[in-house]
């Protein structure tokens, strides 16, 4: 267990270091940075200073272990937009995306258990195929225009909830579903299959005719063992939710680090959407390696692969 | 072993003097295609939107990018002020919708197939390496494809974008350079099956090169897979560049766009809903159309991938 750990620990600092050095390429794509930052009227001069103030001109990798020693001890620059730190900017606005990523795992979690189940329990019948429906359904909906569609039915039409906004946890309802019902399918299929399999073994055979009651050995035998693959799904679902709050936040206006992510991009403050990405990269390395590790420590085959 | 071995519709003697011809494997997917009702669909609405892509000079009423400030927001036409010239209505600019609309599936169709041969090619030959040489290689490839997973594609795309600007080759290699995940995960998960197979060590003992094995004897084999992947993956490209082009860093006006047309009309989109729900609409189609396609595909040629 300890020596699966480590290497799963040694891979997860691994990427982490690639996905900074991509974070930190990032901005310098299109070449210079300064320019970038500078904006297009700004002259020769300002670009230099720029260049100079932000340490431009160094080598590239110099720029690097500097930009990813600051990091770890958890600056990431200054913001030239709001001339603010990143950090104090990207503390104020993460609360409301982890909010919106955990209410929508939840919703996902929540719609697809039961769908599933029952789906499984009776496999080709009119509530698989409603199931499935769902499913298909929700794989072809773009969030974004289902969030509009949500705006135009539950705020216009109905007047119910707000249109967008951060305030109250009215403003989360929305959102939640536009980002939980895109990965819903995910979740429903995994929990059919894996139950479906479960079912059909030997002991739960086993467990029904020793005369069990029906919920228990669905809920108890069954789900546990089909719930372990859920886990990792959660993990990267949550990390994609994260990912994708940049489109749902900027649909709701809602003032989360995708909404931020956006808006800089418009601004060109480049440090802090370098910093988003990678905050949001980061998060999801260490959500899989928590996941991995709980995977692990509850089917101990995996261990040994 | 491939469809063209097994004795294709050859007669057989039953020994009552009656000739029996048994089905091919190719006819008998055929007939579970032809009796596979979202397979259809999807293939109806896929052909419908190639049609409509290819015709659309013929089909469209009027020019896309034409403006007529005198005829703005006129709603589509089962609605109270609408009129049979603009079927669709007309935008907050008074160009026509439907042509727009029409015009539009040109960049989503071409966006999405370019997008799914890039993503393909780099996708296919990393799993096929991983899923071939094991080891190191399959480490390698692993460790590319978790890197690419935490990285988020869509701020990371519309970032790269609003740097280099959005011109319709940039959003294509940049999608081409962030999707191809899935084409590694399962071509490298078919390779890992197919490499032990007879044929393989078969092909390896008459001294047939690496590049051949996996060219002659493993890709056409996982075909299949290959073709539900890139269906699937079509409808993703589409998705992505609708996002893209919703949040601005995308495709560029007055270029129609299904994203674009979207997020123009958010603005108006209290008193004129039209002008979200019809782009939404043919958008929701197209994919699902992919999607049903791709599962269709799938059900028909390995119905335990369900």
């Amino acid at each position: 267990m300890l020596v699966y750990t480590l290497k799963r620990l040694a891979l997860a600092l691994l990427v982490a270091v690639t996905v900074s050095v991509v974070s930190f390429m990032l901005i310098r794509v299109s070449g210079d940075p300064a320019i970038a930052l500078a904006g297009e009227a700004a002259s020769a001069e300002q670009i230099q200073h720029i260049r100079k103030q932000y340490g431009f001109n160094r080598p590239l990798w110099v720029q690097y272990l500097d930009w990813g020693w600051r990091a770890l001890q958890g600056d990431f620059g200054e913001s030239p937009y709001f001339r603010l730190p990143v950090s104090q900017i990207m503390g104020d606005r993460i609360g409301v995306t982890m909010t919106l990523g955990a209410c929508a795992l939840a919703f996902a979690v929540l719609v697809s258990l039961p769908l599933g189940i029952v789906a499984a329990v009776h496999p080709n019948t009119w509530v698989d195929r409603l199931a499935l429906g769902i499913a298909v359904l929700g794989q072809a909906m773009p969030s974004f225009w289902f969030g509009l569609i949500l705006i135009i039915f539950f705020s216009v039409t109905l007047r119910w909830l707000p249109v967008s906004g951060t305030g109250s946890w009215q403003h989360f309802v929305m959102p939640t579903i536009a980002l939980g019902y895109y990965a819903t399918p995910a979740f429903m299929r995994l929990i059919r299959s894996g139950m479906i399999e479960v079912l059909s073994s030997d002991y739960i055979r086993t467990a029904r005719a020793k005369g069990l009651r029906w919920p228990k050995v669905l809920f108890k035998h069954a789900l546990r063992n089909a719930i372990i693959p859920v886990v990792s799904l959660a993990a990267v679902q949550f990390g994609f939710m994260l990912g994708g709050s940049i489109i749902i936040e900027s649909v709701f206006a809602l003032h989360g680090i995708g909404y931020l992510a956006w808006e800089s991009i418009g601004r060109s403050d480049l440090p802090v959407v370098q910093a988003v990405v990678l905050m949001l990269s980061l998060i999801y390395v260490v959500l899989t390696l928590l996941s991995d590790i709980l995977n692990a420590v509850l089917d101990p085959r995996i261990r040994v692969q | 072993m491939t469809a063209s071995d097994r004795s294709t519709g050859s007669p057989a003697e039953n020994g009552l003097g009656l000739e029996v011809v048994f089905p091919s494997p190719r006819q008998i997917m055929r007939r579970a295609m032809l009796r596979h009702k979202g397979f259809l669909l999807g293939l109806a609405v896929i052909a419908a939107v190639t049609l409509l892509t290819i015709l659309a000079p013929v089909l469209a009423p009027h020019d896309p990018y034409a403006q007529d400030l005198e005829r703005r927001l006129i709603p589509p036409v089962w609605q109270a002020k609408g009129t049979w010239d603009h079927p669709l209505g007309t935008d907050n600019l008074g160009r026509d919708y439907i042509s727009r609309l029409i015009y539009g599936s040109r960049v989503s169709l071409f966006i999405g197939l370019s997008v799914m041969l890039i993503a393909g090619l780099i996708g296919t030959t990393l799993g096929l390496l991983a899923g071939y040489f094991g080891g190191r290689m399959d480490m390698f490839v692993s460790f590319l494809i978790t890197v690419r997973l935490a990285l988020p594609a869509v701020l990371v795309a519309v970032a790269v974008v609003s740097l280099i600007g959005g011109s319709m080759q940039v959003i294509v290699i940049v999608l081409g350079l962030l999707v191809w995940d899935r084409f590694a995960v399962v071509i490298r998960a078919s390779t890992q099956q197919i490499r032990p197979l007879e044929y393989v060590a078969a092909a390896k003992s008459a001294g047939c090169s690496t590049f051949r094995i996996l060219a002659q004897e493993i890709l056409p084999n996982l075909m299949n897979n290959l073709i539900v992947v890139a269906t699937l993956e079509v409808a993703r490209a589409i998705l992505l560049e609708a996002a893209l082009s919703f949040l601005g860093m995308g495709v560029q006006p007055p270029t129609p766009s299904w994203g674009l047309m979207i997020s123009e009309g958010k603005e108006f989109m209290l008193f004129y809903p039209y002008l979200v729900t019809i782009p939404g609409v043919a958008l929701f189609l197209l994919l699902l159309g992919f999607n049903l396609l791709g599962d269709g595909i799938r059900d028909v040629t390995a119905p335990e991938g369900r």
